[in-house]
């Protein structure tokens, strides 16, 4: 029997009956056409799949679509805003944080959990948070370079209108 | 990979829930995080899930009659950040950040944990270290499980079909204990290949309980007694770890033989005590 959900997804709201077992991966990508986030190896171990569920960093692949009723997601095309980059996704650009990209809309949803906690991690902090995340290019090296460059980017920001008005 | 098809029901109170399970074939979903993978790979298949995410009650984590009240939809993350248990069970904030990753810390619980029982999950041997008591409930009403007498074996406890757990409730430790949670994760999926967990008492009492290590986490009170009232040094770390294990029937497996693993037992033992000295 189908059940009603209630989603707010980028800020948008959405109504559907769904089967109880569909997974929360395949609502957003299927049913939302929402194909910025992946499936890689649908058993929570990639990371690939990893959205915002009110929030916090999930891997979607191991929710079903029912058990996200009410709540509030943001997936990897929900972070720019207005056209312009969030700084995540410049960071990635600029290191050279990706390189096939498979992994990078888990990857950059992982960091951005991990930036709203921590604004200056050190680079053990990163590594740690993105355990969950595999890259199989195995270009870790410059995805935590990536995630350095942008907490500097996020800090600068938060101190530039200060400066302006002194 | 997507489960087999089965009935849903969202309730809003422990009732509820457990007259939900009055069903045969019915399976208590709480973050889903060991179920929805069973269920994906066909190694489990309820009819039908009750869904216990929206019952606020159970997420509670609260100071109670000398006690620290853990909900059993309390996830891993909410308890390794919470405060009380920082302050007073330091081994369940260590323990709790080895769990997984960010993403599963986020949504795995306490009380799902312990129900599915795995053999090499990490809060079976905290729970166990700590003295802990399960409170669970069923139609008969409320009753409460030593953590000692809990893990009967492979994913196995004695948790009834209609039983719902609904709060690990851990005696506060008296001022002056030392906690420790040591762990050698599977690197992929970071359960543990072994798990230690140890809490060191002021009036020289010690707890030691293994995960990963057997078909299911238990204490080890042959190396408990080697210590009791000793001081923790290397004379009585090693009497401690010469005596452990004894009539543990160790697993061996394709990640770990059975030597390795016993090896491997050990040294993490060495390691915790070392922590608490």
């Amino acid at each position: 029997m189908n059940t009603s959900i209630h989603v707010t997804v980028n800020g948008v709201q959405y109504s559907h009956m769904v089967e109880p077992r569909l997974l929360l991966v395949n609502y957003l990508r299927d049913v939302l056409r929402l194909t910025g986030t992946h499936v890689g190896c649908d058993t929570s171990s990639c990371g690939a799949c990893t959205i915002h569920l009110n929030g916090k960093a999930t891997k979607c692949c191991t929710i079903l679509a029912v058990q996200a009723d009410g709540c509030e997601i943001t997936t990897i095309e929900g972070l720019s805003h207005n056209g312009e980059l969030h700084p995540l996704q410049e960071a990635f650009n600029e290191c050279h944080g990706l390189q096939c990209g498979f992994c990078t809309p888990g990857m950059i949803m992982t960091a951005a959990d991990l930036l709203q906690h921590n604004s200056q991690p050190s680079e053990t902090d990163i590594r740690h948070a993105l355990e969950g995340n595999f890259c199989r290019c195995t270009g870790y090296h410059n995805i935590v370079k990536s995630v350095q460059y942008a907490a500097e980017k996020i800090s600068e920001s938060a101190v530039a209108p200060a400066e302006v008005k002194a | 990979m997507i489960p087999a098809a089965f009935e849903y029901e969202k309730v809003t109170t422990v009732d509820e829930a457990i007259a939900a399970l009055s069903n045969d074939d019915t399976k208590i979903l709480a973050g889903g995080h060991s179920l929805i993978p069973a269920m994906k790979l066909r190694l489990s298949r309820p009819a039908k899930l009750v869904d216990i995410g929206g019952i606020a009650a159970l997420k509670d984590l609260k100071e109670e009659d000398g006690e620290i009240v853990i909900g059993a939809a309390a996830t891993h993350a909410d308890i390794m950040y919470h405060n009380l248990i920082r302050t007073h069970l330091p081994f369940f904030t260590e323990g709790a950040s080895m769990i997984g990753d960010v993403q599963v810390r986020n949504h795995g619980t306490i009380g799902g944990s312990l129900a599915h029982a795995d053999p090499a999950a990490d809060w079976p041997a905290l729970v166990l270290a700590a003295d802990a008591t399960i409170e669970v409930r069923g139609s008969d009403g409320s009753r409460r499980i030593k953590a000692t007498d809990f893990f009967t074996g492979l994913f196995t406890t004695r948790l009834g079909p209609n039983e719902i757990i609904t709060a690990v409730r851990i005696p506060k430790p008296a001022d002056g204990a030392k906690s420790t949670y040591q762990k050698f994760p599977q690197p992929a999926s970071r359960f543990a290949l072994v798990g230690c967990a140890v809490i060191r008492f002021a009036d020289g009492s010690t707890n030691i309980a293994f995960t990963g290590v057997a078909e299911n986490a238990f204490r080890d009170s042959g190396a408990e007694q080697a210590l009791a009232g000793k001081p923790v040094n290397e004379e009585h770390i090693t009497a401690a770890v010469n005596a452990a294990l004894q009539n543990v029937d160790v697993l061996g497996d394709h990640y770990a033989s059975i030597p390795y693993r016993t090896h491997l037992a050990k040294v993490f033992l060495r390691k915790a005590l070392w922590a608490v000295k």
